[in-house]
């Protein structure tokens, strides 16, 4: 079970300066000459919001991660993030990648994971005890501490996700960004997911890649909604009608998809 | 100890004595190459570097006994043409991803083709069966110190670097985002197989290299838990498949690379097998 140790810091969102941590101005991006993947794309996200990036398979989600990353460079146009390039800003950025996109069978144990968060640019690559503690905190934090020495490839698809959201903390990330997380994993595991991802959004801006709508409604505050346009939506006011303009064709999924696990007060941790 | 390797330096060593040395003395660089090969799957790169050392070869042999180009011996012209060949892929394939294996088939042929063909025009006798089938009389002591110099090149930074190395296999794309120069990485990956390919080439032969190099490292990863530890246990592996075939192939007179990696296989399986069977109580028990 994850521990609310971490939880009852909820001071961040709401007192902090509501500058904007990513700024995203007359983007193009192509990955071939003459066809744009993502066209004129401008948009900003606030510090402390949680956002949640929408759209259909092959709309440019996954493209526009890897720009705000700075794995991708664009054709035109510019993005800041901290104030500053994709590039320069990873320090202070998180990411959790899908875990099914990683080597099932891998060598490695959970800490090796979570300390991978800690590497830094120095020449050797070593681990200090300070990054051994900022590791098993992280992973205290997801509620995984317990399975440190375990093998990553013997854990449930619910438990590596939340092994690489705790490398993504291990980091002490102000950003954090998360490829499709309930994506192939158990219910029982999404349930527990949406209850740590509470608690993160209160001390970090943090931006969820779905392609599941419900998620929408999951505690979020800002859609972006992605489909070679981007669009910036209050996740209050964001309806079935500007689904279908997104999706271009009618979303009645919205409705019975799927609902929603989380008790999503915005308030407390419910989670023990 | 001190005495073991001065017996190992005798001139009169047998011929089986060498190419048993050599193989024990290249477990070490085995093993971590081997995994790394097995993990990052660029076991087709390093089997198209091995191809392209036989372009190499043919090339070299050429300009030796034609041109009369003293220096440029088998041996030069296998690095030459394995360490291109690796490159040119690894140069590739982080270009183009989606261009990779053709890429990889095109080197292969190539580099067999350019082989057979200046083979063919060199003058003189060449063992084209020893350099594909292998022939550890072919094995000379150059070949031993060769063998500790490729020790030094690849288990130092594998143990310096281990954590990078770690990340950058597991999720290059992670690693890149935490700084590390993962395409760096590749690339020396790829040319320090390249020269564990050459170095074996006179044990096993080019075209059963690649099993040499990912048998012992398969079976390593069917239980062992961490990348250090398929290293070493791949490295033991290596020693023991590599002293065990060139034994029984002498005793039975049989041609020792086949042997090598047949007893290789063999383990392999017997590893999966078990692991496979470990794995499936594991996950009837809990579930995904």
């Amino acid at each position: 079970m994850p521990s609310a140790r971490h939880c009852s810091k909820g001071s961040g969102r709401n007192d902090r300066q509501m500058d904007n941590i990513i700024e995203v101005e007359n983007l193009d991006f192509g990955y071939e000459a003459g066809s744009l993947t993502l066209e004129n794309v401008s948009f900003s996200v606030p510090r402390g919001s949680a956002g949640c990036i929408v759209g259909p398979n092959g709309g440019g989600k996954s493209t526009l991660l890897k720009l705000l990353l700075g794995l991708l460079v664009p054709v035109s146009g510019e993005i800041r993030i901290f104030g500053t390039t994709p590039v320069a800003a990873r320090e202070k950025v998180g990411y959790m990648p899908q875990y099914h996109k990683l080597d099932a069978a891998f060598p490695v144990s959970v800490l090796e994971v979570a300390l991978m968060g800690r590497m830094r640019r120095n020449f050797w690559g070593r681990y200090s005890k300070a990054d051994r503690i900022a590791a098993l905190e992280a992973l205290d934090e997801m509620g995984i501490a317990d399975l440190e020495k375990r093998s990553f490839s013997a854990l449930s698809g619910g438990q590596r996700q939340r092994v690489l959201i705790a490398r993504a903390l291990a980091g002490q990330p102000e950003l954090l960004l998360l490829d499709e997380p309930t994506a192939n994993i158990d219910p029982g595991a999404e349930e527990q997911f949406h209850g740590a991802l509470e608690c993160l959004r209160k001390r970090m801006t943090v931006l969820t890649v779905s392609h599941d709508l419900g998620f929408v409604s999951c505690g979020n505050d800002l859609v972006i909604c992605v489909n070679r346009f981007v669009s910036l939506h209050e996740a209050a006011t964001f309806t079935a009608e500007a689904a279908n303009a997104v999706y271009h064709h009618d979303v009645d999924m919205i409705k019975h998809t799927h609902h929603c696990f989380c008790n999503c007060t915005g308030g407390e941790c419910h989670h023990d | 100890m001190i005495d073991f390797f001065h017996q190992l330096f005798q001139p009169e060593m047998s011929f089986l004595h060498l190419a048993l040395v050599l193989g024990v003395l290249a477990s070490p660089a085995l093993g971590v190459i081997g995994t790394l090969v097995v993990t990052r799957r660029i076991s087709s790169i390093a089997g198209a570097g091995a191809h392209a050392a036989l372009g190499g070869v043919g090339i070299a042999l050429y300009l030796q006994r034609v041109l009369l180009w003293s220096w440029c011996t088998a041996t030069v012209g296998a690095v030459a043409g394995a360490v291109a060949a690796a490159l040119l892929v690894g140069v590739v394939s982080l270009s183009a991803r989606e261009r990779e294996d053709t890429v990889i088939a095109v080197v292969w042929a190539l580099g067999m083709s350019l082989g057979l063909l200046f083979l063919d025009k060199t003058p003189g006798y060449v063992d084209l069966q020893g350099y594909l089938f292998g022939n550890i009389l072919l094995v000379t002591k150059n070949d031993l110190w060769m063998t500790l110099a490729l020790n030094a090149v690849v288990v130092i930074p594998a143990v310096v670097f281990y954590n990078p190395l770690l990340a950058t296999c597991f999720d290059g794309t992670f690693a890149v985002l935490r700084g590390v120069r993962t395409s760096l990485f590749y690339l020396v990956l790829l040319a320090l197989t390249a020269l564990t390919v050459v170095l074996l080439i006179n044990v096993v032969g080019i075209v059963l290299v690649i099993a040499l190099l990912t048998l012992p490292a398969a079976a390593a990863g069917c239980f062992t838990r961490h990348l250090w530890s398929m290293m070493v246990c791949s490295g033991i592996l290596s020693a023991l498949f590599i002293s065990a075939g060139l034994l029984l192939s002498f005793y039975f007179s049989l041609p020792s690379g086949p042997v090598i990696v047949l007893a290789a296989a063999l383990v392999y399986v017997i590893a999966l097998f078990f692991s496979s069977r470990r794995r499936g109580e594991k996950s009837s028990a809990g579930g995904n």
